[in-house]
């Protein structure tokens, strides 16, 4: 017992007379260890706290406090309770012993077992004795803490003290400096307006101490350490001014005056408070303020000139219009919506009526907020501005005034359905289905393009109103777009034409199917009338009809049934481009195998399209590719178009697009089909079978044909691109027959083809010793071709491995690090240099038709990052060890890296390899200065340090090359130096009189494309540093 | 906006822009030599108006009709009509403009720029200031009145 007191007495001694900090941690746990009591510290504090001096009382009690601040967890009520009563005692003692006292307080408030009335007493010793505003920032920070944590608490009580409390509070924070604190009172305001206090008759006092802070106007100091922002204000203090009805009094004229002010920030506040607050307001709160609220909003939106503002103000006003939607009307008061509606048809209707000056989109964008906001708005709105609308539009002649009047229509149409989701009522504008008919038809009946692109997608957004198109309004639409396909030249058009069409084909497939597609089919396989004359004007305008149909029918292709539809047609058109019955051109051939492509890839998944990709569409196009082949092979007479190499290539995404969105059932029996074909010659799967047996698609064809052998392209199309669970049967037969073909053909497409196809069933190939000696052998022979000078097929081998490179790459495949030794060792060979470095971009970049993600590859994430963080190294070390001549090749294979990283790592990564880009800058190849340039461009949005410190070469360097002799290079130069303007102006003023110089010269350049890059350029140069300029 | 800086004109007539110029094969290719056109003088004009944020081509202000190029005798005129007959900023406009194409054309050109004939009630006085070669020298000198001119020739950034 004595040890205890002793060891608590020595501790006081220290910390009192000692001022010593640390012990007060000790003495906390001296109390925690159970080693003494707090009544035994409270004893040993005896002398300090009854001690004459201020200083030494307010000492002694700061270590009472410090201790509590640790240990209140463990306190007895009735400790509590006498603590409580003589903290309340010490708030009268001295003003330096305040502090600590406010400390003690806060410890004691956040104690679970506070005695019933304490909390209540403890408020209001606090409001009586202290005069918050006086104390230190800290200090108030702790009265603030103390509500906070009494009120989550204590809520029943304080509820009792009734306003009382709002009052002290009130007092407590009136002329809060410090956004901390003010973050904490907010706080404060927020739970008691939302928790239900009663606030009494200090609603408005209430108001007063918090809305002088509005709108807020904060900017944090640089580097603040507290990390406030204003944002984080701007919410808080939100939260309270719009937290409840009854500011509504108060709130309303204050967002008017604010409104008023020129400071855009301030606006911005107002509006979004306004927009918010009204969202718990009823029309009683608003009705009064309403007209001042409309002009202010209405003067936003008209004189604007920030669209932030603009949008904001729209907000406002959609919110404020479906507040008084919401209200329920007593007979005797007047409808408020209809009022509030009445002002803004008053100010905005007639500027309706002048489609060519400035306030036409103003007034039509407010008419559109408000119309937003409920049904009866819209239907108010409606049916006051519609007719007038609509009879305007029959009225004027001009096309630029039709045009705009068009588009409010259609904004008008937007608006109403976005407030019509809910309820199927009959749409607001079912009353002017006929007259929107009418004009939209006459609008697609005019020459003007712009007034028909207008009109498709009014089209578009009358046939998503749920109900209110008829059958024969959709028929007669169709007819419409029909003929615009037909005969329409201009490209913007038929874009829009074709997009409508599929718009109608989502809600219409039935339609679609009878009216549109016969027509497109009839038109695509009419001849050219006059062949003979070889007019070609008439030629190419038919074959640009042709372009349109096809793609107006890949467009409609969405559902499965316009799908079943359409593809035959399509199909079709192959089928006679090749017997030759019906000319297509090569061209046409190659967008009919774009249009299967997109069908295949935005047709809806379903049993029913795979089927038809399965059993229709790939038998056929390979039966096709196969016959064409064939009839090449013996050939005399004409060509079919499908013998061509671009037609074959177009091919290849067709199939492996459907291919890769089978079924797993389907693309199992497709893989099968697809490897016999090519390994045993069965075609007994394909249509019109006329082949010979026995052929043998992948051995080395008679002299070296080419015609069979590319087929391989169609064989990578199909079994590449299937879900990595269907297993393809006799696989290491394929391989090697793939290796084969790829290390030994002649034929460019061919060897590719069949390295790509190798290169993509390694990447899905299973993991294991048989993929691993799978690679090696491979690897084997292709060092023996590559390292013996002499062998004629260098070419070939390098290809093979540059592909199985990649899908290694991707898989993060061990092995992968064999293949970039090689890869780094060929920079240095005198004919693969090149190639070796642009391999590099291969190897970094997407491939379109094999080992992608659409064809299921085995893709992981950041396969760049972790190539270039282990290869980087190696590449810097490689250029500075080799001789002069090699050098340019690291570099661009450098660039190709670089050039492909996501923009993130490029600018992380570049400072470190900055000097070398800089190198690669001044060296003499321009494909290199292209791509290193396309590197910096964005990094010099964001310079990092080590940049602005090179400064002086960049610019140097980035000058010189704005006399390249490559225009693509000088605009790529120039939009870099472009860029610079926007560094720190204290690093790039010093340049400002060099680079306006030299920037003098491409103003006079002989490409305008050049010219144009200068003059902008130029222009930002001359702002830098200049009053009104940057 | 308070009532001191109400708009001279609050509601002004809006032309449709003419959109992006077209480009050719011919301009990407590398032998070929563009010369200079009305075209390209008329998008380097493409300028905020001070009062309203709408570009001079959306306010009529500069038409391509009236930019006139001949770049063998290098020569350019600009006519610019000022959006009502006695608006305070035709000389800002007129100065905006013959800064921008200063800053913008190889110094091989005469630049004249001028209003459009019977468009401003002083038209005469504006055209003489925008001649003399001192006198917008000296205005260029003012830092106000070049604050103002650069922040019409600063790209817009919303």
């Amino acid at each position: 017992m004595a040890a205890e007191s002793t060891l608590a007495l020595s501790l006081v001694e220290e910390f009192v007379s000692g001022l010593q900090d640390s012990k007060a941690k000790d003495a906390a746990k001296g109390v925690k260890d159970g080693k003494f009591t707090v009544l035994q510290l409270v004893e040993a504090l005896g002398s300090s706290l009854t001690s004459s001096q201020p200083h030494t009382r307010a000492r002694g009690v700061h270590l009472l406090s410090e201790v509590l601040q640790e240990c209140y967890g463990d306190l007895t009520e009735r400790e509590v309770e006498v603590l409580i009563a003589f903290y309340e005692n010490r708030l009268k003692d001295h003003y330096v012993v305040t502090p600590p006292v406010l400390k003690g307080l806060k410890a004691l408030t956040k104690c679970t077992n506070l005695p019933p009335g304490s909390a209540v007493s403890m408020l209001r010793s606090v409001f009586q004795d202290i005069h918050v505003q006086s104390l230190m920032l800290s200090e108030r920070a702790c009265v603030y803490s103390m509500l906070i944590n009494i009120m989550e608490t204590r809520e029943a009580e304080l509820k009792g003290l009734g306003a009382d409390f709002v009052f002290g509070f009130v007092q407590s924070m009136d002329g809060e400096r410090d956004p901390r604190n003010l973050l904490l009172a907010f706080q404060i305001a927020k739970n008691l307006i939302h928790g239900g206090y009663d606030l009494g008759k200090f609603t408005e006092e209430l108001f007063e101490v918090t809305s002088c802070y509005f709108p807020i106007d904060f900017s944090p100091p640089p580097n603040d350490p507290h990390g406030i922002t204003r944002e984080e204000l701007v919410q808080a203090l939100r939260a309270v001014l719009t937290g409840t009805p009854k500011f509504a009094e108060f709130l309303l004229p204050l967002l008017i005056e604010k409104l008023d002010s020129d400071v855009q920030s301030a606006k911005l506040d107002s509006l979004q408070t306004l927009a918010a607050c009204v969202s718990q307001y009823e029309h009683k709160h608003v009705a009064e303020f309403l007209q001042g609220l409309w002009t202010s909003v209405r003067r936003e939106v008209f004189q604007t000139s920030s669209e932030k503002i603009e949008s904001a103000g729209l907000a406002a006003l959609t919110a404020l219009t479906s507040c008084l939607s919401r209200s329920v009307l007593s007979s005797d008061s007047e409808d408020s919506l209809s009022t509030f509606l009445d002002f803004i048809l008053k100010d905005c209707k007639h500027h309706l009526c002048e489609p060519d000056l400035k306030l036409v989109w103003p007034s039509a964008k407010l008419l559109q907020a408000a119309c937003s906001a409920s049904t009866r708005a819209s239907h108010i709105i409606t049916v006051a501005v519609m007719p007038s609308l609509l009879e305007q539009y029959n009225n004027r002649t001009q096309c630029s005034h039709r045009r705009t009047l068009l588009e409010v229509v259609q904004r008008f149409i937007h608006s109403v359905k976005n407030c019509q989701s809910s309820d199927n009522d009959e749409s607001v504008l079912l009353a002017f289905r006929e007259a929107l008919c009418s004009i939209v038809f006459s609008a697609l009946s005019e020459s003007n393009s712009s007034l028909q692109i207008t009109a498709t997608s009014v089209l578009t957004s009358l046939a998503q109103q749920a109900g209110l198109l008829v059958e024969s309004d959709i028929e007669l639409a169709l007819d419409h777009l029909t003929r615009l396909l037909l005969t329409e030249e201009d490209d913007r058009v038929s874009l829009a034409v074709v997009e409508c069409a599929g718009a109608l084909a989502q809600l219409h497939p039935a339609l679609v199917i009878t009216k549109l597609i016969p027509k497109l089919k009839k038109e695509m396989f009419t001849e050219p009338m006059n062949q003979d004359q070889e007019e070609v004007s008439e030629l190419h305008s038919h074959h640009a009809v042709r372009q349109r149909c096809l793609s107006a029918l890949a467009a409609v292709s969405i559902q499965p049934s316009v799908v079943q539809e359409s593809t035959p047609v399509l199909l079709e058109v192959l089928r006679s481009a090749h017997t030759g019955s019906v000319n297509f051109s090569v061209d046409e051939v190659v967008l009919t195998c774009r249009s299967l492509q997109r069908i295949a890839e935005r047709v809806q998944d379903s049993e029913e399209a795979g089927r038809c990709f399965h059993d229709v569409f790939i038998p056929h196009l390979l039966s096709l590719a196969l016959q064409a082949a064939l009839q090449g092979e013996g050939s005399s007479g004409t060509r079919s178009p499908l013998v061509e190499e671009v037609v074959l290539s177009a091919m290849v995404p067709v199939i492996s697009t459907s291919c890769s969105r089978l079924q797993p059932t389907l693309a199992g029996q497709t893989a099968s089909r697809a490897v016999s074909l090519f390994l045993d010659g069965d075609v007994s799967f394909l249509p019109d079978n006329s082949f010979p047996s026995h052929m043998q698609l992948l051995k080395k064809q008679e002299g070296d044909s080419w015609s069979l052998s590319r087929l391989v392209c169609l064989l990578m199309g199909s079994v590449c691109s299937l879900p990595r669970s269907v297993e393809v049967p006799q696989i290491d037969k394929l391989l090697s027959a793939l290796e084969e073909m790829s290390c030994a053909c002649s034929h460019p497409l061919s060897y590719t083809s069949a390295a790509k196809c190798f290169a993509g069933l390694v990447n899905k190939k299973p993991q294991g010793d048989s993929l691993d000696s799978l690679i090696q052998r491979m690897m084997k022979r292709v060092c023996s071709e590559l390292d013996s000078p002499s062998s004629s097929v260098r070419t070939q081998a390098f290809t093979l491995m540059i592909w199985v490179a990649k899908a290694l790459l991707l898989r993060y495949h061990p092995l992968f690090t064999t293949l970039t030794d090689k890869l780094f060792s060929l920079l240095d060979d005198a004919d693969l240099g090149p190639m070796a470095a642009d391999g590099f971009s291969l190897l970094m970049s997407d491939s379109t038709d094999v080992l992608n993600r659409a064809c299921h590859a085995d893709v992981r994430i950041m396969y760049r990052q972790r190539f270039f963080s282990e290869n980087s190294a190696k590449l810097v070390q490689g250029f500075n060890a080799a001789p002069q001549e090699k050098k340019p090749n690291y570099l661009k294979a450098l660039s190709n890296i670089v050039n492909k990283l996501p923009k993130q790592v490029q600018v992380t990564e570049l400072p470190a390899l900055l000097s070398l880009l800089l190198e690669a800058l001044s060296c003499p190849d321009q494909d290199i200065h292209l791509s290193t340039l396309s590197c910096l461009e964005p990094v010099l949005v964001n310079p990092p340090q080590v940049l602005i410190q090179q400064l002086e070469a960049l610019i140097n360097r980035l000058l010189a090359l704005i006399s390249s002799p490559a225009m693509s290079v000088r605009i790529a130069s120039l939009s870099c130096i472009s860029t610079l303007s926007h560094f720190p102006v204290h690093e790039v003023l010093p340049f400002r009189a060099r680079v306006l110089r030299a920037l003098a010269k491409p103003l006079d350049d002989k490409k305008r494309l050049v010219r144009r890059e200068a003059v902008q350029a130029r222009g930002e140069w001359f702002l830098l540093g200049s009053p009104g300029g940057r | 906006m308070s009532e001191g800086t109400r708009l001279e004109n609050a509601n002004p007539v809006i032309f449709q822009r003419s959109g992006e110029r077209v480009q050719t094969a011919s301009e990407e290719d590398e032998d070929v030599h563009d010369p200079i056109d009305d075209r390209e003088i008329f998008d380097i004009l493409s300028i905020n108006d001070p009062e309203h944020p709408l570009s001079l081509e959306e306010l009529n202000v500069v038409e391509q009709v009236r930019v006139k190029v001949n770049d063998a005798e290098n020569t350019v005129g600009v006519e610019f009509t000022p959006t009502i007959p006695h608006c305070s900023m035709a000389t800002l406009i007129g100065l905006s403009i013959k800064v921008k194409l200063l800053r913008s054309l190889p110094d091989r050109f005469k630049i004249d720029v001028c209003i459009t004939p019977g468009t401003h009630a002083s038209e005469e006085a504006v055209n003489k200031q925008l001649a003399d070669k001192e006198r917008v020298a000296a205005a260029l000198e003012n830092a106000s009145l070049l604050e103002v001119v650069n922040q019409c020739l600063s790209t817009r950034s919303i």
